[in-house]
């Protein structure tokens, strides 16, 4: 078995059941909310959030107390006829955070996305409620699932729940930020399609590790492992198939705006893992692994640079996700199929923390970013002042998650890139080293120009308007989380790789 | 004579496509993908996939052409919004489609010996179902799972085009209005064909449990017959706010959930099925599943809610 590399499981396990649940229980209330009109549509979408953080909760407890993967054989069928669904270290850790954040965007979402009393449903309401449960769903399945196909079948789901998202405002330049993305999406989808009918006809089952355990690394399999994987670099916007992204992510309301960003493009990056440390983790060459890393770095380069020269609040916002994102691909040079344990441990927890630091931040900051638009009536970055005396919490939520964003500690992202930097330098890798410290400088630039336009006077003939304090907190707890996560000590964490070979 | 019969129908297929790419008229395009949709379910025959010719006809062909028919006649004439492309890159497009083809078929070679599948072991466990057709024992035995998240994925795509319509008009009729002269031709077919189309649905959707067929192809013809009677005009698609157009919608999804719930207390497995009872509940599955695909299929072609007013 190769370092990291998950280790199979064939029977249902008890508890397993959870992981059926935790997918299933959000689409039974999508389809609720759809065939009920509007009828308690939030609290339904409450209702069913607040189950799936119970479900994820249980399934994290469980994992961590038996120090093994669940998993549950759908219908009884075992692959490769059959669908299995296991859920190790990184799936129960990912299913708390989404359910997490899913339940903060739809508090904050609450007023916004009310039901009007006495009319009939709103278009709005109803497109933006049965999103956000289908993404929650679809999440879910892509943490849990080990069968390509029904992974597919995840990221279509996520795809068609996205894109709605997207297009909710209305208007010309936000449908065109949303079928540009359903062109890039959708483009993403057919060659992982394709790359996966290879694999099937290559092998005979969609099975991860049944694939894994049978690998060749033959034309037909090299071919598969680059169409799937160019598939979903383009759907989880790496440099250079970010185009889709900034567009996109700004145009949507405060609320999905942080789930796209926070979660969504998480759900292809981990499947990318799951193929790339389950299903291939024989053909993680260094020299392609390298290429990988290659496009991580300009993506943090090349994002943060145009973060620094935007001149519209959620586009800077938007475009730091990008850059973001460019970390987690380091992971695979960092963690190579001949490394160490313990640098290759340190270089997962480093990934696995930039992810969820980064969900946390930046759902804080696009929310902090969709408050600050709505007291200013704008979100012209050059005309933020005034902001802080007038919602001092809004700009201390943009603060700590700009914290956490640049690499400071104490926060997630300086656990994150330290861990990175750390194992990047062990390896003597010293380029994403210097690309891990110049990001982290680019960060700061982008970051501090926001708050000290946040600080300073309000610009003459400026009308500020008061937002709640709920929605406030919400974002500012967000914030709080990726900072608080500095407090973890800076070793591997032994969660991150239950279910993993050593 | 097989083989004779296979070369005219490549020869067509390629006659016919690159008409539909070079043809100056974008309805006669649309009109020639149309027929070129329905010739490659021909091939898909001559390679025994049923199931895949008949879906190749009905979405391939049918509702893409259907689209596609609408979205040239809302642009015909109006110069503005039709984008005029250079020839470079007409000719950088028809690189890169030559490249894909090429690619294609060079992975039909790269595949090492004997393509592997699974298509043994389906036929052993498919008796335990009671079904005959293997294709429904992977939809619906197998990997029901799969099918019925896709089932999710088609309400999801309905609320994504429902997305697209104007808030003032939310509620509304979908904006599905192309030819509402009567006493057409289209208005005879829409008031004689859907009786026939309807028997042919419903024997389509109770014989696929032994022969290629199913929900999902007889919900297919239903929505042809549908979309046909509101292109012509006689009937008006209903409001999207309708409660009982909401209930078709959920119908299919309900029932496949509530039997995968059933399978928790029964024998024990979401979406394994009680013994002995696999054929009756599936049927069931299917036959709601047609009512809800044949309606949401009808509705994503109706497009979304519009104004009365608004051309």
């Amino acid at each position: 078995m190769m370092p990291l590399q998950a280790l199979a499981v064939t029977e249902t396990t008890p508890g397993g059941a959870l992981l059926v649940l935790g997918i299933v229980m959000t689409a039974v209330a999508l389809v609720g909310l759809i065939g009920l009109g509007g009828r308690g549509a939030r609290a339904i979408v409450i209702a069913a959030l607040l189950f799936q953080l119970y479900v994820s909760v249980r399934v994290a407890l469980m994992v961590a107390g038996t120090q093994s993967p669940l998993a549950y054989v759908v219908g009884g069928f075992h692959p490769p006829l059959g669908i299995t669904l296991r859920a190790d270290g990184i799936s129960a850790l990912m299913m708390v955070v989404s359910a997490a954040i899913f339940l903060g965007a739809a508090a904050f979402a609450w007023k916004d996305f009310a039901q009007p009393k006495g009319k009939p449903e709103s278009r709005a309401s109803l497109i933006f409620w049965t999103a956000l449960l289908a993404m929650a769903s679809a999440l879910n399945l892509l943490f849990t699932s080990s069968d390509l196909f029904n992974l597919y079948v995840g990221i279509e789901l996520l795809t068609f729940a996205a894109i709605p998202v997207a297009a909710i405002k209305g208007g010309a330049d936000t449908l065109r930020a949303a079928l540009r993305y359903l062109l890039f999406a959708v483009f993403g989808s057919m060659l992982y399609l394709f790359g996966i009918v290879l694999l099937y006809g290559a092998y005979g089952t969609l099975d991860i590790s049944g694939l894994a355990a049978q690998l060749q690394p033959n034309a037909a399999t090299l071919t598969a492992a680059g169409f799937v994987t160019v598939g979903l670099l383009a759907k989880t916007a790496l440099f250079p198939f970010h185009l889709w992204l900034p567009p996109a992510h700004a145009g949507a309301p405060a609320a999905g705006s942080a789930v796209l960003s926070a979660l969504v493009v998480k759900g292809s990056l981990f499947l990318l893992m799951r193929l790339w440390f389950d299903t291939f983790p024989t053909l993680r060459e260094p020299a392609d692994m390298q290429l990988l890393a290659l496009f991580g770095a300009l993506a943090v380069i090349v994002g943060s640079i145009t973060a620094l020269r935007q001149q519209r609040l959620k586009l800077l916002v938007a475009y730091s996700t990008v850059a973001q994102i460019g970390y987690m691909f380091f992971v695979f040079t960092l963690a190579p199929k001949d490394a160490g344990a313990l640098i290759a441990e340190t270089a997962w927890t480093g990934a696995w923390t930039q992810v969820v630091a980064h969900a946390f931040a930046k759902a804080g900051m696009f929310l902090a970013a969709g408050l600050a638009a709505e007291v200013l009536g704008h979100d012209r970055i050059r005309d933020l002042g005034g902001l802080s005396s007038r919602a001092p919490l809004v700009v201390l939520a943009f603060a700590l998650s700009g914290l956490s964003l640049m690499g400071l500690p104490p926060s997630g992202g300086f656990n994150a890139k330290f861990m990175l930097l750390v194992a990047a330098l062990a390896e003597g890798h010293w380029a994403w080293g210097a690309v891990i410290i110049a990001g982290g400088m680019l960060a700061g630039a982008y970051v501090f120009g926001v708050l000290a336009r946040m600080m300073a006077e309000p610009a003459a003939g400026a009308s500020l308007k008061a937002v709640g304090h709920g929605r406030q907190w919400i974002a500012l707890g967000l914030s709080a989380v990726a900072v608080l996560m500095g407090l973890l000590p800076l070793e591997p964490i032994a969660f991150l790789a239950i279910g993993r070979a050593l | 004579m097989e083989t004779a019969f296979d070369i005219v129908l490549a020869l067509l297929l390629l006659g016919v496509g690159g008409w539909s790419v070079i043809a100056r008229n974008m309805m006669t395009a649309v009109i020639v993908f149309i027929a070129y949709g329905l010739l490659l379910s021909l091939a898909w025959v001559r390679l025994h996939a049923i199931d895949v010719s008949l879906t190749e006809a009905a979405i391939g062909s049918g509702a893409t052409g259907l689209l596609m028919v609408i979205a040239a006649h809302k642009v015909a004439g109006d110069t503005k919004r039709v984008v005029q492309l250079s020839r470079g890159f007409h000719a950088l497009a028809a690189v890169f489609a030559a490249l894909v083809a090429i690619g294609i078929a060079a992975l039909a070679f790269v595949l090492p010996g004997e393509p592997v599948s699974l298509a043994a072991p389906v036929l052993a466990r498919l008796p335990e179902s009671g079904l005959g057709n293997p294709v429904a024992g992977v939809l619906f035995v197998f990997r029901s799972f799969d099918t019925l998240l896709e089932k999710v994925v088609l309400l999801l795509a309905l609320t994504g085009v429902w997305a697209l319509a104007r808030d003032e008009d939310w509620g509304g009729v979908p904006g599905l209005r192309l030819f509402p002269e009567r006493h057409s031709v289209l208005g005879l077919l829409a008031r004689t064909l859907p009786p026939i189309g309807f028997v042919f649905a419903i024997y389509m959707t109770w014989a696929g449990a032994d022969v290629p067929g199913g929900a999902f192809q007889g919900g297919t013809v239903l929505a042809a017959m549908w979309i046909l009677v509101m292109v012509a005009g006689v009937r008006k698609a209903p409001r999207v706010s309708s409660p009982l157009l909401r209930l078709a919608i959920v119908t299919g999804p309900v029932v496949f959930l509530l039997i995968g719930f059933l399978g928790f207390l029964t024998p024990g497995a979401f979406l394994a099925y009680p013994e002995g009872f696999a054929k009756p509940l599936i049927v069931a599955m299917e036959i709601a599943l047609t009512l809800s695909i044949a309606v949401i299929l009808g509705l994503l072609i109706a497009g979304p809610p519009k104004g009365e007013d608004a051309p």
